[in-house]
């Protein structure tokens, strides 16, 4: 099973946003920077057990400078085998998603496994993007893969509730919650990783279908107003008549 | 230049949040001189579908072919390409729900449109479109560099309209061939007599206040009052007290109702994450600096095994009244 992950940098969950005073552009003065949680915790983690079980080998890919190279070699001290990163822009999802079909296609692989949404955009699209160029089945937010010969079994959220599904190889799958458990790198992965190759290669199609105008922050949130706990009703006319919620 | 809406549907009936998908493809489409066509792809009903002129549809295309019951986004995408090509639409419309969120981006990708997920608004007077990013913590002003654009669309992003009017029909036929059809449904289970947490207008959500599972009764109790979800913060559903599907906050789902409670939960800045973009935020905390009261538009400091049976009756009374 040969199975390609697509990794994403973010900024840590806790950091605080915010723009450049034009604000085109992400202030990344003091953020501490991460891989996309749902890449790393559940997507890369399932691949790295059905490689245990079955054999083959697992290729980060991401797009994005040298900074990110810290992020990708986590993710090889974690268990992948090597790496690619795509020099460029990882803002515009469209370019993201040609740039890593286009690697996958002269690339052998059985399975496409990320997150189901990147913490920074939630823009849930990139997977989707990958299938549509790739021509393969894709199951998003994904919360169980399971492999049989050339079937994969997948359970996936849907409205109230979830599916089961089959599906034969090759496949793009988003995963969520509940697909795997987040695993901390143990200093051998960490000492291996250095030594596993990462190479860095140029996108072919370098057009962007989206730009960001302009970033702004949420106006701030007025103060909260208190209600005793003995006072309930005053709560509930709150929420009748000013909040008009109930 | 007409609007093409994607009518998503289950059971053979067209679901609630694609009504205000409606509604946006219209006002999209009135600028501009041209009509909503909508296509629902497998079981559909008649009625129902005429009833979306309401929303502002024009015509409903229906494409009666049993193949469509599994949902499988790729040969979903091929008979939303076909129809494009039959019948040119400069905007394709979606609701940002599950379906949405698998498809949109693939007929994105396969008209060469540019996508735009979450939208919140109608495009503003440069074109741009505004949507939420960084959890809720930032708005993406988007541009789009192709002609027509793919919008996946929030609840609220352009309100319901309210026309007097009835949809026509008009069957279609993608000519789709047996091996367009690959992912096979095998199983399906929904949890019955109960509102599914990405479409309810109100969630009632607890965490780890509430110190244990067999405490979960009050708070059914109350979501039944309100005719709400119940949802949970990430430790309690991470040690099992409830299911993972009812995680609220960055690394689990992502709400937006009208009205969210919580109780027993401090507001970690990731849980906050999930559910900034409610309307109103109503906190129950026994920590007056629980951070979540940051975040709240009404606040109650208390034990929530005290403050939510008192909530509970009053609600109860407020309803029957």
């Amino acid at each position: 099973m040969n199975i390609l992950v697509p990794v994403r940098k973010v900024p840590d969950t806790t950091a605080k946003i915010a723009f450049t005073p034009d604000g085109k552009s992400f202030d990344a003065n003091g953020v501490q920077f991460v891989m996309n949680p749902t890449d790393e915790w559940y997507a890369l983690v399932r691949a790295i057990e059905l490689k245990e079980s079955l054999g083959g080998k697992i290729t980060l890919i991401n797009v994005g400078d040298a900074d990110n190279d810290q992020i990708i070699r986590k993710g090889l001290a974690i268990g992948g085998d090597d790496a690619v990163r795509i020099e460029g822009d990882a803002r515009d999802a469209h370019f993201c998603a040609k740039a890593i079909s286009a690697y996958a296609k002269d690339n052998a692989f059985d399975l496409i496994i990320t997150g189901k949404e990147a913490i920074d955009d939630n823009g849930f699209q990139l997977a989707s993007m990958i299938s549509e160029y790739m021509d393969w089945p894709l199951i998003s937010q994904a919360t169980r893969l399971d492999v049989e010969g050339d079937i994969f079994h997948l359970s996936r959220e849907i409205e109230g509730g979830h599916e089961d599904i089959e599906v034969s190889k090759p496949l793009v799958v988003s995963a969520s919650k509940g697909m795997a458990e987040q695993r901390i790198p143990n200093m051998r992965g960490i000492m291996m990783a250095r030594s596993k190759p990462l190479n860095v290669i140029q996108a072919e199609d370098a057009s962007v279908a989206s730009e960001v105008a302009k970033y702004a922050l949420p106006p701030e949130k007025g103060d909260v107003k208190l209600i005793d706990a003995d006072n309930i009703d005053e709560l509930i006319t709150l929420l009748k008549n000013e909040a008009k919620a109930i | 230049m007409n609007v093409l809406v994607y009518l998503d549907s289950a059971d053979g009936r067209v679901k609630k949040p694609v009504y205000e998908a409606i509604s946006y493809a219209k006002k999209l489409a009135q600028s501009a001189g041209g009509q909503v066509h909508g296509l629902v792809l497998g079981a559909s009903d008649e009625a129902d579908l005429k009833s979306l002129g309401k929303y502002g549809l024009d015509v409903a295309h229906h494409v009666d072919d049993a193949r469509f019951s599994s949902f499988d986004s790729r040969a979903y995408s091929m008979a939303i390409g076909r129809f494009i090509e039959a019948n040119p639409c400069a905007h394709v419309v979606f609701s940002f729900n599950h379906r949405g969120m698998a498809l949109a981006p693939r007929v994105a990708a396969r008209l060469d449109l540019t996508y735009v997920p979450g939208a919140m608004a109608l495009p503003a007077e440069d074109g741009t479109v505004v949507r939420g990013v960084n959890s809720g913590k930032a708005f993406a002003h988007v541009k789009a560099n192709k002609s027509g654009m793919v919008l996946a669309v929030m609840s609220n992003a352009a309100g319901l309209l309210d026309e007097s009017a009835e949809a026509s029909l008009a069957s279609f036929d993608p000519g789709l061939s047996d091996d367009a059809f690959l992912v096979k449904v095998v199983k399906v289970e929904k949890m019955e007599g109960t509102i599914p947490l990405t479409e309810a207008d109100r969630v009632v959500s607890a965490g780890r206040g509430l110190k244990g599972p067999e405490n979960w009764g009050m708070i059914e109790e109350l979501a039944d009052t309100l005719s709400a979800a119940t949802a949970c913060s990430r430790p309690v559903s991470d040690v099992g007290w409830r299911p993972h599907h009812e995680h609220v906050g960055q690394t689990g789902i992502t709400v937006r109702p009208n009205l969210y409670f919580a109780i027993g939960i401090s507001g970690a800045i990731q849980h906050l994450a999930g559910v900034n973009q409610s309307r109103t935020i109503v906190v129950i905390n026994t920590d007056p600096e629980a951070p979540f009261f940051k975040a709240a538009d009404y606040g109650i400091v208390g034990d929530a095994f005290d403050v939510v049976p008192k909530l509970n009756a009053a609600l109860r009374t407020h309803f029957a009244a």
